[in-house]
């Protein structure tokens, strides 16, 4: 089981959590040419090491979160809310 | 040599003292014409078929363990064609038919028992999905059979018909699908690669490759540099790793997929059942254990073991299915990795370095698909040219929106 420190809820079992993938990755403008898109949408760093991912505490907090993870060890480096702005309001400090 | 019949008996009677190794153990020659880069299942049959099919004589496979100690020792053993789309379908019967001719083209004993697969019904939409997908396999030359639930009874009757989520309606049979020994194709497709002069390079890592004005010149290994006129690389599961030292990046993640064998039993599953509403399918091997699975665990990973929550959820699947195999117990579990395409299909293909060659994104499909991934990426290795079984399975097909998305679930790799 991989353990998830979030910032809202505490340290939770990762079956609360939804994986949502590589949060490092940025949509580019609307009226981006069709590569960036494709590169965007279809194409991976697929990061054997620490990866940015999304994760959201569906089953808890429900909030999207961004976790530092190691993709060979499982092991958890740091974790911060998605939403900088969201965290602020709620007084949690990341 | 050639293994018979005979031959066993006079084996027998001689103390078993002259059967000596099936394949050699070489060192690497300083170039070749054509490098495999991974000695698993796909690459073997690549380098099978090149010698055999394709007359290629100066071919090495590069494995950085040994063989078959990947995903093809790792998978649950199943081959079947049943799949929906005009891009997959010919594909995998064409892979099926060279299954059933396996053993007699490789004059080994892998073991292949066609005996049969299922696919349950819980639905009337569910119904006609399969009855359509039944329909292509047929129209593209494979077999299939619709049962209703009185012929399913009638095979297996200690299923859980009555589960109120469940119920079992029916099922698409694939009498030709079934099971084949993992390890011994592997250990099958190595010796008929050597015997055609291939030379197989255990324990030898490759650690880069030698580009140069946009051309693949070779590998660097652990053992030094190896030259090569091409390069096909088929180490499916780090793809992603491996193809990033050519500076690229590939429409595929990689995720881990576990497999389960409960202890011996005595024969109670002539087949192989899959219970996709429950993300559940078993078989039984010949030693007697069920072996069974399930999803994946649903995250990125490159460690080879899964998780409890997946495990959970396949023995919860079981149950659902099948209650007396609570009386069973779990033997061993385990995990590969898998390389997720974005459409849940292969790529067969090119790459923009003249000379290096890509076979990946197998999805958990891979095992099934061994033989016609070998002899279709010889042949573009061997010719430049696709295979015509495996021209839908270009890189580009994503840029040109023809992407082969058998599930109809986007470019959501953990849902494949």
């Amino acid at each position: 089981m991989i353990r998830i420190p979030c910032p809202f809820c505490g340290t939770r079992d990762h079956s609360e959590f939804s994986y949502g993938g590589d949060g490092s990755i940025q949509y580019p403008a609307l009226d981006a040419p069709v590569q960036d898109w494709h590169d965007a949408v279809f194409q991976r760093e697929n990061i054997c090491g620490v990866q940015t991912e999304t994760w959201q505490h569906v089953n808890g907090c429900r909030m999207w979160l961004l976790v530092d993870r190691d993709t060979m060890t499982h092991e958890i480096h740091d974790v911060r809310p998605a939403h900088p702005g969201m965290a602020k309001v709620l007084g949690v400090t990341s | 040599m050639r293994y018979s019949g005979f031959k066993v008996i006079r084996e027998a009677l001689r103390g078993h003292k002259g059967w000596g190794p099936a394949w050699r153990d070489p060192e690497p020659k300083s170039h070749y014409d054509i490098i495999i880069i991974g000695g698993g299942g796909h690459g073997l049959a690549t380098a099978h078929y090149l010698a055999k099919i394709y007359g290629q004589r100066n071919v090495a496979v590069i494995e950085k363990g040994w063989i078959g100690g990947g995903n093809v020792g790792r998978n649950t053993t199943i081959i079947r064609s049943n799949y929906l789309l005009d891009g997959n379908e010919p594909f995998y019967e064409f892979s099926l038919k060279l299954w059933e001719g396996l053993e007699q083209d490789l004059n080994y004993n892998a073991m292949v028992s066609q005996r049969g697969i299922m696919n349950l019904i819980h639905s009337d939409a569910q119904r006609d999905a399969f009855t359509r997908r039944g329909n292509a396999m047929i129209l593209n030359g494979a077999d299939a059979e619709l049962l209703d639930e009185a012929q399913i009874r009638a095979e297996y009757p200690f299923l859980n018909f009555n589960d109120a989520r469940f119920p079992i309606k029916g099922g698409l049979a694939q009498r030709r699908g079934g099971t084949v020994r993992h390890d011994a194709v592997a250990w099958g497709y190595a010796r008929g690669a050597d015997q055609n002069g291939v030379d197989i390079i255990q324990n030898c890592e490759v650690t880069g490759f030698r580009i140069e004005d946009g051309k693949c010149l070779g590998v660097e290994t652990s053992k030094g540099f190896i030259g090569a006129n091409k390069v096909g690389c088929a180490v499916a599961g780090n793809s992603g790793r491996m193809m990033s030292k050519a500076g690229m990046r590939l429409p595929i993640e990689s995720h881990v997929l576990q497999a389960f064998v409960s202890e011996g039993l005595k024969p109670v599953l002539p087949g192989v059942i899959t219970f996709g509403a429950g993300h559940f399918y078993v078989s039984q091997s010949d030693k007697g254990g069920l072996v069974f699975g399930g999803d994946l665990d649903g995250y990125n990973t490159y460690a080879q073991r899964g998780n409890l929550p997946v495990v959970e959820d396949v023995c919860e699947g079981g149950m659902g299915l099948m209650p007396m195999i609570g009386r069973a117990r779990l033997l061993r579990m385990w995990g590969g990795i898998m390389d997720m395409s974005m459409d849940g299909s292969p790529i067969i293909d090119r790459t923009h370095v003249d000379g290096l060659y890509f076979n990946g994104g197998w999805c958990y499909g891979g095992f099934k698909a061994t033989p016609a991934s070998g002899y279709c990426f010889a042949h573009l290795l061997a010719n430049d040219a696709p295979h015509p079984v495996a021209t839908a399975y270009r890189f580009d097909r994503f840029d040109k929106g023809r992407m082969i998305d058998e599930k109809g679930m986007g470019n959501q790799p953990n849902l494949h």
